[in-house]
């Protein structure tokens, strides 16, 4: 990331314990202004937690967070500079489309004029013109998001933090609304920071990407950077999908899209086609090499001249090494 | 057509099971509203003795004699007050009870919780005696403060139940959005919690209403004879067999607000709203 960025968020060693003894140590990290920055990983891996000190419904345990070089652990929620969507349950179902958009702007004491005019601008910015008079039951689910995410643009926060806004919608909704906030943040230029389990939702919309396991961060970097160049076997295993071959006490993650498959032997492995699935413009092909299972992408021309059974062999256009104590160790091919 | 109401050809033409059914409800419809009709018929009977069905006489005699007789009005009026302020005052009491209940874990809120099922689980009248040794030391026998004490120990489990359970409705994240987009915990709690917890609250504030209107055990011992509300007066009524008529308009005049209540309420009130109620978490 080069140096002249101006830094909107700044974690700095930040931890946040519950009483259990779970929760997230020593965090530190930068984010950027204007920048969509995901924190991916499984349920329970403290990717939440740390939305939540950020927009200020946990305590630290200790360190700090500062937005645009304020510290802002000591304020409450109301008070911070941060919007946040929730999963689900954003909206009042007492109050109408309208109330809901403009309870924060009355709450700043904005003239009814502006209110007004706040409240069609945001509803346009969603898709949602005219729905000023409807209740949030009326509304679909991802309806309701949009209107939630429309509230929290109406405030103008310095940061927009989403706890998987998605999550509870269907796959094409989802999509759906995937391209309409990239849209929206690209066009208003703001920081959003994004929690999700969804990798292929990460993948889409982020500029930068935080893999989180176990309370930790994994690995930092852009899409490509996470999906060409995994630092550990988890994200390699989180992330896009991977064959991992054990050799010498070494694994070998590789990608179904980087292994070229040709008749016969001597390459990198030797094997035989176990059975060969049809996915449209192209063909997966699950190859038996001794005790592993290895999934290639090949095209139809290849895949036409293949049947179960024959001796195929695979060579390793690009993979990943990772020796006993999960080492990294890049080879390019 | 009437060939159609022999029993035989009702049965077969509606099946064994929808027959039984019927029979069933026509019998509980003649034992719930039968009474309940009588008591109408002799509420509108001026003259009426016991051989006959119907009354000899149909008017409205007993209802200017109860509205003549000062004593009877008066306990209108009291009913009302003390209900009122029952229902004000555990409003004022339970609310913040059940919000904490709702929203905050200490230890001994089970049993707090439990504790009102306690009071209506012991016999009223045995409570109601031993309070009443306690309210003879403080002098509140007689008073309006005892008998609305002795009302609010019937309504507290409502009062706490219910309004605790519509709290718990509240999802935290709508309550954390609040406090996202910059109101502050009070404003928070009377702008969006509050209002969306009402529909509960107002079914527990229906029970309390209507329960204080026709609580009579306590109010009777309790209240010494001082404190006549409309169901102890009745009671006089009802020992004075002279005149069923009066007792069957005072009855009605009971029923009124409740059938006023329950109808503007009605929206809200169901077996849902009740059972919801009473699940402990």
């Amino acid at each position: 990331m080069s140096n002249e960025r101006k830094v909107k968020l700044e974690i700095k060693d930040m931890t946040k314990l519950y009483d259990n003894g779970d929760g997230v140590r020593h965090i530190n990290l930068e984010i950027y202004e204007g920048e969509i920055v995901t924190f991916l990983g499984p349920s329970g891996c403290g990717k939440t937690t740390i939305l939540r000190t950020i927009g200020g419904f946990l305590d630290v345990t200790e360190g700090d967070i500062t937005v645009d070089g304020q510290s802002i652990i000591h304020l409450p929620p109301e008070k911070r500079p941060t919007a946040m969507v929730f999963q689900s349950y954003n909206l009042w179902p007492h109050m109408t489309i309208y109330e809901n958009l403009a309870f924060g702007l009355k709450l700043r004491k904005v003239p009814k004029a502006e209110i007004d005019k706040a409240v069609k601008d945001g509803l346009a910015l969603v898709s949602m013109s005219g729905s000023e008079k409807k209740y949030p039951g009326q509304l679909s689910g991802g309806q309701q998001q949009r209107i939630a995410i429309a509230r929290s643009l109406l405030l103008k926060p310095s940061l927009l933090l989403l706890d998987e806004p998605f999550s509870a919608l269907d796959a094409k909704i989802r999509q759906q609304m995937r391209e309409e906030l990239k849209k929206i943040q690209s066009d208003l230029g703001i920081t959003v920071i994004f929690v999700t389990h969804d990798q292929e939702e990460a993948m889409s919309l982020s500029h930068r990407i935080v893999v989180m396991n176990k309370g930790k961060f994994e690995q930092v970097g852009t899409p490509a950077e996470i999906y060409d160049n995994p630092q550990t076997l988890h994200v390699a295993s989180f992330i896009g999908e991977m064959n991992f071959i054990n050799r010498d006490g070494k694994t070998i993650a590789v990608r179904p899209e980087n292994i070229s498959v040709r008749p016969g032997t001597g390459d990198d492995l030797d094997g035989t086609v176990r059975t060969v699935m049809l996915l449209g413009h192209y063909v997966v092909l699950n190859v038996q090499c001794g005790g592993n299972v290895v999934k290639c992408n090949v095209d139809r021309e290849l895949s036409d001249r293949l049947s179960i059974g024959d001796k195929v062999t695979l060579k390793f256009n690009k993979c990943s090494i990772f020796d006993e104590e999960e080492g990294f160790v890049p080879v390019e091919q | 057509m009437f060939k159609m109401l022999n029993p035989r050809r009702f049965y077969h033409a509606v099946g064994r099971k929808k027959f039984w059914e019927f029979i069933l409800l026509a019998v509980f419809i003649l034992f719930f509203y039968g009474p309940l009709l009588n008591m109408v018929m002799l509420a509108f009977a001026n003259e009426y003795s016991v051989p006959h069905i119907l009354p000899e006489q149909w008017g409205f005699k007993w209802w200017g004699y109860i509205f003549q007789q000062q004593s009877l009005v008066t306990s209108m009026i009291q009913s009302f007050v003390v209900a009122i302020i029952t229902t004000a005052v555990s409003m004022l009491l339970c609310i913040p009870a059940a919000f904490s209940i709702a929203r905050f874990k200490y230890p001994g809120r089970k049993l707090f919780m439990l504790s009102f099922l306690l009071t209506n689980a012991f016999p009223k009248l045995g409570i109601y005696t031993s309070i009443a040794v306690l309210f003879y030391k403080y002098n509140l026998m007689g008073t309006y403060v005892g008998v609305v004490l002795i009302h609010m120990i019937n309504s507290m489990m409502f009062m706490v139940w219910l309004p605790a359970s519509a709290f718990r409705s509240v999802h935290r994240q709508q309550e954390e959005a609040a406090r996202d987009v910059g109101a502050g915990p009070i404003r928070t709690f009377f702008k969006v919690t509050l209002p969306m917890a009402m529909p509960g609250i107002s079914v527990a504030t229906l029970y309390t209403f209507l329960g204080s209107m026709e609580e009579a055990q306590g109010t009777m011992l309790v209240g010494m004879g001082r404190i006549q509300t409309m169901p102890v007066a009745m009671y006089g009524i009802v020992l004075d067999s002279s005149a069923v008529q009066i007792g069957a308009v005072f009855a009605i005049l009971l029923i009124i607000p409740s059938v006023v209540m329950i109808f503007a309420m009605r929206k809200y009130i169901g077996p849902e709203a009740i059972s919801g109620g009473f699940k402990m978490k």
